[in-house]
């Protein structure tokens, strides 16, 4: 008896583990209110970096998005680059050229040359646009999320595409953190489940028992409340949204005789550890994921 | 009084009770601590702990309360291991007594300060006896070595089919000597690096900087330490359940030179990491890992035979299902070995096949992933050793007929599930992608609580157990007060 319990107890859990996803499942649509073509100053001066909150020193004022780059404005990206010929279609990629990193031989290093590198995959369901061998188009209700499935040559291109560069390690996080003290989240010291989209937050977007988490729209934990989910304003000191959960955000950092590229922010995948400020994860720079995006910096 | 020093005396004096008390309070430690991460955490548990117990938890400071977390774990296990090698091997009384005596105040000054510390606000008294709970612990495994001096004739090997040398030293003792000694200075690759990031307020967890291709000595050196006390835990278990299995013949003699070459060469090549020898060290770590592996297998193969041999010892010609069915007739003779042979598919082979495809598959993978492999691994391989410990225990206590079969299968069934969802869930990477894996991700969770909830409420059902005979007049502990385990030994 115990043992055809264990059985059939197995059985059953991995029947339920075959389940298919259906990645294309209707999303909630809201109006955060947000604006994702806004850019905010960061000013020169002190702040406080890392998990040790070393003094650190920006002598610059730089400039930054106050949300992650959308899936719109990354796909008018797309369509003007794919134009004019900067970037094009190879095999089921859409590709541009990168002028390549300086090769140490150091051990695990990938060598990158300069060449055309992947910038987002065309056929990947995980993907929030259709592409019809000549324009991108959004799926509908993910405009205003943020641009997924994008490599770090993609969010360096975007960058570049319009002058901007991919924030440092320290203007990232000096722009999550502000500058007056050494809090974990950009806005305050605790994390509860409406402040950020992170794993198993309870957010309108995620069904654990199917498709897992999502990406919510950019500028969502704004202190509104969107049919009764009620989220906390999670803006950091200098006014950016999901600087913490939702998507990780690609940074632009180039080591010596290190080819990853880092990314900050934890995501939606993510528990609650990995949003704190200083926590970094790092992929190789063709990598992309559904967890993973970025957004901007420039001069003023 | 005479019921509290009678108790006191067979909790803090003898042997089982002492194994005893650090079960239960590992098992105190796990069940509290272990509702503050993973599935609890996403349950809500993990606020309720904290507001019910008053905890006070900086962000900042997670990596900090982890290492003072499994820190105060494995000197437990460390502690218990103790117990049983001063209990198994011929020592001084003078030796025997104060080792139990600086490593039991060690743990639980370690185990009781040090979660206090981490945990509560910083108290720094509190840290300082968390300090003072890992040196005397260090104290007692100087004089564990000395203890067990392999070339006193006392200690030398009469019988012949034992590993014995030709003057009649003792290889086995050796073997423990060797692992015991290592155990001592591998210990300091761990306190020199602490003793420096403490003095900065520095903290940082080995598999967040395992990516980054400058490393300092220091990190090198935690990374080493981490690594080699665990293994050599595990290789002290093995020789424990070698000895009390009475392991001996051919397969000993041959086992026990290859477990102290293994045990020395892989004490080297991890040295060797925070050395200039680096470049190297994983090349001498898979010649030392290799030997003690093999070691490991004999016994594997011994006690497996004597197992078959005496369970059809009354059939003529044993069927194949019957040698099968001798094999697994008792787990808690069954289980140890089984779990060491499973430790391969949760460990050894996971991370052998991560460092031949670290190029190809891992480090194409985001570091989020590599970290969940190296974490879950090392998890996985202190659960086994958990195990293993618990399967002995039973023995131990004499656990007999259906409660005996229960005890054992509930251990290795329920161990082995969750353990085997924990590699899936490390290694799915290879097979599904991130869009398409909640499904599995929740059945391989569903698994790992289902084993691991069953197998503390299994341990928890144990420990009221003893509790309620604790305050029986003729209870069990009474029968227990005075064996030692080398009486109990395997003829």
């Amino acid at each position: 008896m115990k043992r055809t319990f264990l059985v059939v107890f197995l059985l059953a859990a991995l029947l339920a583990s075959c389940a298919p996803v259906d990645l294309s499942a209707s999303i909630p649509t809201y109006d955060t209110g947000v604006d994702p073509t806004v850019w905010t100053t960061v000013p020169a001066g002190n702040f406080l970096a890392g998990q040790e909150a070393r003094p650190t020193t920006i002598d610059y004022d730089y400039q930054i998005m106050v949300t992650d780059v959308t899936v719109s404005q990354y796909l008018d990206f797309l369509n003007a680059a794919l134009a004019d010929g900067t970037l094009k279609v190879s095999g089921d990629q859409i590709v541009g050229l990168y002028p390549g990193d300086k090769f140490q031989g150091t051990k695990h290093e990938l060598e990158i040359n300069a060449g055309d590198y992947v910038i987002v995959p065309i056929q990947d369901p995980a993907s929030r646009f259709t592409f019809d061998g000549s324009r991108f188009a959004a799926i509908s209700g993910w405009e205003n999320h943020p641009m997924t499935n994008v490599s770090w040559f993609g969010a360096w291109s975007y960058c570049g595409y319009y002058s901007f560069q991919l924030p440092s390690e320290l203007e990232w996080e000096k722009a999550a953190r502000g500058s007056t003290d050494d809090r974990p989240f950009p806005w305050g010291y605790e994390i509860a489940r409406n402040n950020a989209n992170f794993y198993a937050s309870r957010d309108p977007f995620e069904d654990m028992s199917t498709f897992g988490s999502r990406t919510s729209p950019v500028g969502f934990y704004n202190s509104n409340t969107y049919d009764g989910y009620s989220t906390l304003n999670s803006v950091s000191p200098y006014g950016l949204y999901d600087m913490a959960g939702n998507v990780w955000q690609w940074v632009g950092d180039i080591l010596p005789g290190f080819s990853d590229r880092f990314m900050h922010g934890g995501s939606k995948d993510t528990y609650d550890m990995d949003l704190r400020i200083w926590v970094r994860n790092s992929a190789p720079p063709m990598y992309y994921s559904p967890s993973v995006g970025f957004r901007c910096v420039r001069n003023p | 009084m005479q019921f509290i020093k009678d108790r006191f005396n067979y909790l803090f004096k003898s042997t089982k009770g002492l194994i005893l008390v650090a079960i239960a309070m590992i098992a105190i430690e796990t069940a509290i601590f272990g509702m503050l991460s993973g599935p609890m955490a996403e349950l809500g548990v993990r606020d309720v702990i904290v507001r019910m117990l008053g905890m006070k938890l900086v962000e900042a400071e997670r990596e900090g309360r982890i290492i003072i977390l499994y820190h105060s774990i494995a000197m437990a296990v460390v502690a218990i291991e103790s117990y049983m090698i001063t209990s198994l091997l011929k020592m001084k009384e003078f030796y025997k007594q104060a080792v139990r005596v600086l490593i039991t105040v060690g743990y639980i000054l370690t185990m009781v300060f040090g979660m206090g510390f981490a945990y509560w606000g910083h108290n720094w008294v509190f840290h300082g006896l968390f300090i003072t709970g890992l040196s005397l612990i260090f104290f007692a495994g100087v004089l564990l070595v000395i203890a067990l001096w392999p070339w006193n004739k006392e200690y030398y090997q009469p019988d012949q089919a034992h590993a014995r040398t030709r003057k009649g030293v003792d290889v086995e003792r050796v073997a423990f000597f060797a692992t015991a000694l290592t155990t001592v200075l591998s210990s300091l690759f761990g306190a020199i690096p602490g003793s420096y990031y403490g003095n900065g307020f520095e903290t940082f967890m080995a598999q967040d900087i395992i990516r980054l291709p400058e490393k300092t000595v220091m990190e090198y050196s935690v990374i080493g330490h981490l690594h080699i006390m665990l293994a050599l835990i595990a290789i002290m278990i093995t020789l424990i359940i070698g000895r009390w299995l009475n392991f001996k013949g051919i397969l000993h003699k041959i086992a026990m030179p290859l477990m102290i070459l293994g045990t020395i060469v892989l004490n080297l090549g991890v040295w060797g990491v925070a050395t200039p020898l680096e470049p190297v060290a994983h090349m001498i770590i898979y010649v030392g890992a290799t030997p003690a592996m093999l070691a490991a297998l004999f016994l594997l193969i011994w006690e497996w035979g004597q197992l078959i041999r005496e369970g059809t010892s009354h059939i003529q010609k044993p069927s194949f299902g019957q040698k099968i069915s001798a094999l697994v007739r008792d787990p808690l003779r069954f289980g140890p070995l089984w779990q060491m042979l499973f430790m391969n598919f949760t460990t050894s082979f996971v991370g052998i096949f991560m460092a031949v495809e670290l190029d190809k598959i891992f480090r194409l993978w985001p570091a989020l992933e590599e970290r969940i492999e190296l974490t879950g691994h090392w998890h996985a391989l202190s659960a086994i050793i958990a195990t293993i410990i618990l399967l002995y225990y039973g023995d131990m206590i004499g656990l007999k007929g259906k409660l005996r079969n229960l005890y054992g299968w509930s251990i290795i069934v329920l161990s082995d599930i969750a353990l085997a969802a924990v590699t899936v869930f490390e290694m799915k990477r290879l097979f599904i992608s991130e869009a398409t894996q909640q499904p599995l991700v929740n059945t391989l969770m569903l698994l790992m609580d289902f084993g691991l909830v069953l197998l503390l409420v299994l341990l928890a059902i144990v420990l009221i157990w003893r509790l309620f005979d604790l305050f029986k007049r003729k209870g069990r502990w009474t029968e227990e007060v005075e064996n030692e385990l080398s009486e109990e030994v395997k003829k």
